[in-house]
């Protein structure tokens, strides 16, 4: 097996301004916060990104980089809403395709399976059909409803943050959620995985169920070892989330003084540094 | 039965959540809010046994526990984002969900107030509402009944209302099923023409003040009876056991 590993600057030098990238997780849960990081830090820039949103939705609004966003929705979990989305939105410098949750999903399914679409009833009688003009509506040939034909989300990249995976690329979810990663690297391009912990490939199922490998490595690009690597979003059960540090995220967001110096410390400083607790990752 | 006259305002709201729920059977209820929450378990506990409740990640568990505290019932399914959304599109779930704006046709928003493209504020998004209110039976639940939630026009249709679902034809029709919205003051509920209808006031809530607080004409029937108190033993529930830190007086206090 072609050992895939990388660092989180190898994956970011293969990203091109432009580019449809697509976040894993959810909210402000196992997001790959690492790799986020790596792309404020980058050139890269005028993406299109495809989340259920999170903080790494509100930090690449923050620095620019976001021409587009596809999403149902942006919220911190325990803090509803994101400062920096809430404000890219208010000033209109963010295109949005907005759609329903189960929608989203089906979107990714669609590119995964290389549909052009697939069914669905949600989204009829709502503004997404009007706030998405190109949407469209598809009959039944079977005699049956008229329904809402959601488009493929192709996606140039996907980022996603696991539990474990092996230097392959198959990749483990050990907290109680697989969330959609497995379809965004399907529906990728490129998908790089980063992990809590590479191990031995016999070591994923030395205690887990087989059915926690949600990821195979014929869908990954590239690995990233990054303990720590969802901070400060969880990562259950290697960790919970920062609240504190998620707190002072909202906090900083709420001013561009106080911003600058969260910058400054903890994202492209020239003396930056993550504060990543020390995590005691289990083997 | 005679009710509890020392029950306040968020108890009461508390059995108007149970009553909502209490018939539904053996499907996913869904319920966002503290009173929602308390109301969903306390129908479940007394009424409604066959009800499926989640821990708020991806469990659904028996049992009966205080809103702000971990479940310890038995897991009886793993129900990750994915599966819940089959649950969704399946129809087996009843939702209440907190509204940012409602209107008179039960249209609702979640997603940005103001010009869509440059919003004088932006919400949530429209996480599941699209799809929840055209799949299975949705009802809301507002803390503060006021103009600034019921509004003649919402601003970003994200749960579909009646005129818009018969708009869309029956694709959006044959599942929808706008339930009921509980308020502070109030129980509303929809006319045969789909309209918002005054079910019942609050004990203490005169129909002119829900009246005032609702930004549409309210469709009130000629006798508009009290929401009922809640029984002794379900104020002995919610108090003892289902919320013993008194959360929901954090959500409507009075």
């Amino acid at each position: 097996m072609a050992d895939k590993r990388m660092t989180e600057a190898e994956v970011i030098s293969r990203l091109r301004s432009g580019m449809t990238v697509g976040i894993g997780g959810w909210g402000s849960r196992r997001k790959p916060m690492s790799l986020v990081r790596a792309l404020l830090r980058s050139d890269v820039t005028d993406l299109t990104v495809v989340s259920y949103g999170g903080p790494d939705v509100g930090l690449l609004c923050a620095a620019g980089k976001v021409r587009k966003l596809v999403f149902g929705f942006v919220s911190l979990d325990s803090i509803a809403l994101d400062p920096h989305f809430r404000a890219a939105r208010q000033s209109g410098s963010i295109e949005v395709a907005e759609y329903d949750e189960g929608m989203l999903q089906w979107g990714l399914y669609a590119a995964a399976l290389k549909l052009p679409f697939l069914p669905t009833r949600a989204g009829l009688g709502s503004d997404v059909m009007t706030y998405n003009p190109g949407l469209r509506t598809v009959a039944d040939p079977y005699g049956g409803d008229e329904l809402v034909a959601m488009p493929a989300l192709r996606l140039d990249v996907a980022l996603v943050h696991m539990n474990r995976a092996d230097a392959a690329g198959n990749a483990q979810f050990l907290g109680p959620d697989p969330y959609f990663d497995d379809l965004y690297c399907l529906a990728a391009e490129q998908a790089f995985v980063s992990c809590e912990k590479v191990v031995p490939t016999a070591e994923l199922t030395a205690t887990a169920h087989p059915a926690t490998l949600r990821i195979n490595r014929m869908a990954v690009t590239g690995v990233v070892e990054a303990p720590g690597g969802a901070h400060f979003t969880s990562c259950t059960p290697d960790y919970e989330r920062d609240e504190e540090f998620q707190r002072e995220y909202v906090r900083a967001a709420g001013d561009p003084e106080s911003w600058r110096e969260f910058e400054r410390r903890y994202l492209t400083g020239p003396e930056s540094r993550w504060p990543i607790p020390n995590l005691e990752v289990p083997a | 039965m005679t009710g509890d006259s020392t029950a306040t305002r968020a108890e009461v709201c508390v059995t108007a959540v149970v009553d909502a729920f209490r018939d539904d059977g053996e499907v996913l209820a869904s319920a966002f809010g503290t009173i929602p929450a308390i109301g969903v378990r306390l129908a479940r506990h007394l009424y409604a046994p066959d009800l499926m409740i989640s821990d708020g990640e991806s469990r659904l568990v028996g049992g009966t526990w205080a809103v702000g505290t971990r479940p310890e019932g038995d897991l009886e399914a793993w129900v990750p984002f994915r599966t819940i959304f089959d649950l969704v599109w399946h129809g087996s779930r009843h939702v209440m969900m907190i509204p940012s704006q409602l209107d008179v046709h039960g249209n609702m928003n979640l997603s940005a107030v103001g010009d869509y493209h440059k919003p004088k504020a932006q919400l949530l998004g429209v996480r599941g509402a699209p799809g929840n209110t055209v799949c299975h039976p949705t009802s809301y639940w507002v803390p503060r009944h006021s103009t600034r939630v019921f509004v003649p026009k919402v601003d970003m249709v994200s749960g579909v209302g009646h005129d818009r679902a018969r708009a869309a034809g029956p694709g959006a029709t044959r599942y929808h099923d706008l339930r009921v919205v509980v308020t502070d003051l109030a129980v509303l509920g929809f006319s045969a023409e789909g309209r918002v209808r005054v079910r019942s006031v609050h004990p203490g809530v005169t129909v002119d003040r829900v009246r005032e607080n609702t930004g549409f004409p309210l469709d009130v029937p000629d006798d508009v009876p009290e929401t009922r108190l809640p029984t002794v033993e379900e104020t002995r529930l919610i108090r003892e056991v289902l919320d013993p830190k008194g959360l929901r007086d954090r959500e409507v206090s009075g």
